[in-house]
């Protein structure tokens, strides 16, 4: 290859937004990936990857919020991706509003478990957002967000 | 085994004493539970706050029910291995989950057979124990769950193009 390999950043929430994010492995394969979520011992299961741990936070504690926009801040910094790709929830948010800032292209995938409406975090980092995906076709309109298709 | 789990961010109080109950006048049976940050103890069925992807892999595959909330890790992992997953919804209003999006995740995947949506500890009785007695003359078949390659081509498309 001529080009230098592109780097992606792959960050979520633990449970079901990291197995979602998981599914999205087989788009991955040219590239450098690096994988960050808010449970540390994924370490083990994120095969081959460079792995960074970001603490968890959620609405309900601001300052919990606030360190974890900061350890976003330092992946972001460390990896200097050329795309992020999230499937939510806080620390999505927080990456995509910090990769748009550094010239990163991003990509927000909601989660499937979002039926009737967007999730949160995916409603506020809509505008952060490069390519804006939902996993319903009822929720996908004009405007965006845009259905392609489900990880399952 | 029963194996439950509750994810490990919130706590969901209500399902595991809902599975205590049922545990203490089912002995025969045994469970194991992952009940994440609770106040309430079973003391019916052993039991840890966290497990290991690894540890939890291990649970899961053993366990011939699952129960658990309705989240989206244990439903995909749940219709791949072929498990009968018993669900019940966290709601908002009980202060168990920030929004009520389970309630939507249980409608769209009820429709699965191997999938049990229950509000209470009355449903969670039932549904277990019709689920073990088909369990005695057969099992769940796994589905087999792809990602979208529509999906996958718009992810690989927009980062070659960036």
């Amino acid at each position: 290859m001529i080009n230098q390999q592109k780097k992606i950043l792959m960050i979520s929430s633990s449970g079901g937004h990291w197995v979602q994010m998981n599914r999205l492995m087989p788009a991955m394969e040219n590239y450098e990936v690096h994988m960050a979520c808010t449970e540390k011992s994924y370490r083990e299961v994120a095969k081959g990857q460079h792995f960074y741990h970001v603490l968890d936070a959620s609405q309900t504690s601001k300052l919990r919020l606030i360190v974890q926009a900061l350890m976003v801040l330092m992946v972001l910094i460390r990896v200097k991706p050329d795309v992020v790709l999230t499937t939510g929830a806080a620390p999505g948010f927080f990456a995509l509003l910090f990769a748009k800032k550094m010239g990163a292209k991003t990509i927000w995938l909601d989660s499937i478990a979002n039926v009737h409406e967007l999730s949160l975090a995916g409603k506020k980092a809509r505008k952060y957002a490069d390519v804006f995906l939902t996993q319903w076709p009822h929720l996908a309109s004009d405007s965006g967000p845009e259905y392609c298709g489900t990880v399952i | 085994m029963i194996f439950l789990t509750t994810g490990t961010q919130l706590p969901f109080d209500r399902l595991v004493e809902a599975l205590d109950r049922w545990a203490e006048v089912n002995k025969e049976c045994p469970v194991f539970g992952q009940i994440g940050p609770g106040s309430y103890k079973p003391r019916h069925f052993t039991f840890t706050q966290w497990l290991s992807p690894s540890e939890y892999a291990e649970h899961f595959s053993k366990a011939r029910i699952v129960v658990s909330h309705v989240g989206m890790g244990t439903i995909i992992s749940g219709l791949e291995a072929g498990k009968p997953l018993v669900l019940m919804p966290r709601l908002a209003s009980l202060g168990e989950h920030r929004n009520d999006h389970q309630l939507g995740s249980a409608e769209k995947f009820s429709h699965h057979a191997s999938i049990d949506i229950v509000q209470d500890h009355a449903a969670l009785c039932e549904k277990l124990s019709i689920r073990r007695q088909q369990l005695e003359s057969s099992g769940v078949e796994s589905v087999s769950l792809e990602t979208s390659p529509q999906l996958i081509e718009k992810i690989q498309q927009f980062i070659e193009g960036s």
